[in-house]
């Protein structure tokens, strides 16, 4: 046990934890804003695979970072609209359309791929993010290099939590945004564009998807891989149930979820070697799942989630 | 107008995600063929069936000894890939019918469905990667038998590590992987007894991002040179500034100052010697494993690059000396399916 102990407190295991739950926490916001708003976006998956795709593609083109990122965020919010135009516009099932959203981008994701890089034995590769420490904050013992020795991408997953806070409870857009998730057709009397609101929503849910993509194959990877994602969006679905569709619990969900992710994979090194590994591989879902049963028994999904708006039916 | 529905049906369907990779497969191959498809004369018809995109290390292998074959040999080569199991038998039976005389692949998945399929096509010659026995009359296997070159890697890594802590991430706790895993780590042990070792499985086949936090996390353990049995653990250990050890096809591009060397596997001998053999009308259900191991080409030790003048001459000498041992016959590395623990 003391070996575990150990693990917790070292700088590296606190750095781990926070690129880990980095791209969990951009998809688990996304998704948030998608289903606050009123639509479930199954498409999660896809798209954080197709804005790898395009992000990487297009720093492997041009050799600029941010451009890649800028194409991440593009075409994630691209395929929001796409799963918008479906479910909002037109009305259709959220579920099917969402799965479909998926399958079409990642199969287009590998097509693409494979069209531009053709294929060979080493995945061709990038140079990624490097580490842009704070002065002063990451001279701070232990928490310093952990937490203010990241990624820029990682600071900004920091700032995305409170400003989505912000914009969800503090603006007049963010009020549309769950009022059109929770009483459409109130939302409608009072004026409020419900399609136009939703399309927003999900397109802004993309794009942070999208960036969630982008940090997988440009900050934590250097390449684009089949199978880069390997259920991540999933994921963040649940931690949008767990988090309550609430920004501050989403994102503490992803760092929970982080935490025992890191923490098996350091188990796993630590020579506690007579329990099998799948053991340490289903942790960190068991540990989510009984955190979810514990901590959001009460949690209401927005009440017309799922529930296309049609403005002359009742 | 019948015509022009079944068009636009078509077209529709072109956006589910296997099609759309088939489509890039045929364009590809398209793009590869127009050399070959000149000449006239009978070739043999050789089809491939892979249960993932060829981009997968294993399949890619594979694959390229194929594309080798068709060059070298004079084959007709085509292949289907990301074939799920549901789909298995009917994508065999499409090239059973179509003429094709040797089907290659990957039967993991359908280890039960494949051999039964086989059955119903005597006169095809069916030669698949699986973890189970051939079948008669014309069901032989395959698997990448690189227990050797990995034991090979595991005498430099012990030699090589300054901790006397090595490590290996790999996929799952399978046959194929643990034997790889177990004779790198038994290469180490034979050169230092004491040393260290530690793995991870990440539970998949693919996922880099895990693969490369699973191996810092093994650095932060003290680990200094590590066995990159998956994608993704290399970029860690160039990272981190240790050493590493590929897998499966010479990797050293990825970091040729981390990078020693590693084993690599070469289904061409495999692929060559069924293909003369259909060829010659005398292929029969047996296992082909042995056609993947050092003595017969199928595996090696991937060159050392870089390190080829920094790998300490004693290092170089005794894996050159163990390596005639095996070459020889004269010694053999232990296959140990077992899955490893960290100590």
């Amino acid at each position: 046990m003391s070996v575990v102990l150990e693990q917790i407190f070292q700088v590296g295991f606190l750095a781990a934890i926070i690129r880990i739950a980095t791209p969990l926490a951009f998809a688990t916001l996304g998704e948030m804003f998608s289903e606050r708003a009123g639509v479930l976006n199954l498409g999660i998956e896809g798209i954080m695979l197709l804005s790898a795709m395009t992000g990487f593609t297009a720093t492997s083109l041009s050799g600029s970072l941010w451009l890649g990122v800028l194409a991440a965020v593009l075409t994630g919010a691209l395929m929001g609209a796409v799963h918008a135009l479906f479910t909002v516009a037109l009305g259709l099932s959220q579920h099917v359309c969402g799965i479909g959203v998926t399958l079409f981008s990642s199969g287009l994701a590998y097509f693409l791929y494979r069209l531009i890089f053709g294929q060979q034995s080493v995945p061709p590769s990038i140079k990624s993010f490097e580490t842009l420490p704070i002065p002063v904050l990451s001279d701070i013992p232990v928490l310093g290099p952990a937490v203010f020795n990241q990624f820029s991408l990682v600071y900004m997953a920091m700032a995305a939590v409170p400003l989505a806070a912000f914009v969800l409870y503090r603006t007049p857009w963010g009020l549309s945004v769950r009022m059109v998730g929770e009483n459409p057709r109130a939302a409608d009397s009072a004026g409020v564009g419900v399609i136009a609101t939703r399309f927003q929503a999900v397109m802004l849910g993309g794009a942070l998807m999208g960036l969630a993509g982008a940090f997988l194959s440009m900050v934590q990877f250097n390449a684009f891989t089949f199978g880069l994602v390997s259920g991540r969006g999933w994921v963040a679905i649940a931690l949008v149930v767990f988090g309550r569709w609430d920004p501050w619990r989403s994102a503490g969900a992803a760092l929970l979820f982080a935490f025992v992710d890191a923490l098996q994979l350091r188990m796993q090194a630590s020579g506690l070697g007579h329990i099998p590994y799948e053991a340490f591989l289903m942790l960190p879902f068991i540990f989510t799942i009984v955190a979810m049963a514990v901590m959001s028994r009460n949690a209401v999904a927005p009440s017309a989630l799922l529930k296309p708006f049609r403005r002359e039916e009742r | 107008m019948e015509n022009g529905k079944s068009k636009m049906q078509s077209k529709r369907e072109g956006l589910s995600r296997r099609n759309v990779l088939e489509l890039g497969a045929l364009g590809l191959a398209a793009a590869m063929l127009p050399g070959s498809a000149l000449a006239q004369d009978k070739k043999l018809k050789v089809a491939a069936i892979f249960a993932t995109p060829t981009e997968e290390p294993w399949v890619h292998q594979i694959h390229v000894a194929l594309q080798r074959a068709e060059k070298e040999l004079g084959i007709e080569y085509k292949w289907s890939e990301k074939v799920q199991t549901a789909d298995f038998s009917r994508v065999m039976r499409e090239y059973a019918q179509g003429g094709y005389e040797l089907v290659l692949g990957d039967a993991f998945a359908a280890e039960r469905e494949s051999r039964r399929t086989a059955k119903q096509f005597p006169k095809v010659a069916f030669l698949f990667g699986s973890g189970a026995g051939p079948a008669e009359p014309n069901f032989a296997v395959f698997d990448n038998w690189i227990h050797e070159p990995a034991y090979l890697s595991g005498l430099i890594a012990g030699k090589m590590s300054k901790s006397g802590t090595i490590g290996a991430v790999a996929a799952m706790g399978i046959p194929e992987v643990n034997r790889l895993v177990n004779a790198f780590f038994a290469g180490a042990r034979e050169v230092n007894p004491d040393i260290k070792r530690k793995v991870a499985f990440i539970g998949s086949f693919f996922d880099p991002p895990k693969a490369k936090e699973a191996a810092i996390a093994q650095i932060d353990a003290g680990v200094d040179v590590i066995y990159a049995e998956r994608f993704g653990v290399i970029e860690a250990a160039v990272e981190r500034k240790i050493l590493a050890i590929s897998n499966m096809s010479d990797q050293s591009s990825l970091g040729p100052d981390t990078v020693i060397t590693g084993p690599v596997w070469d289904m061409y001998p495999t692929v060559e010697h069924a293909i003369k053999l259909v060829k010659a009308g005398v292929f029969t259900a047996q296992d082909y494993g042995d056609f993947s191991r050092m003595a017969k080409g199928g595996s090696f030790l991937a060159p050392y690059h870089k390190f080829d003048k920094t790998l300490p001459a004693d290092v170089k000498e005794l894996v050159e000396k163990k390596k005639a041992e095996i070459l020889d016959g004269n010694f053999r590395v232990n296959v140990d399916e077992d899955t490893p623990v960290s100590d």
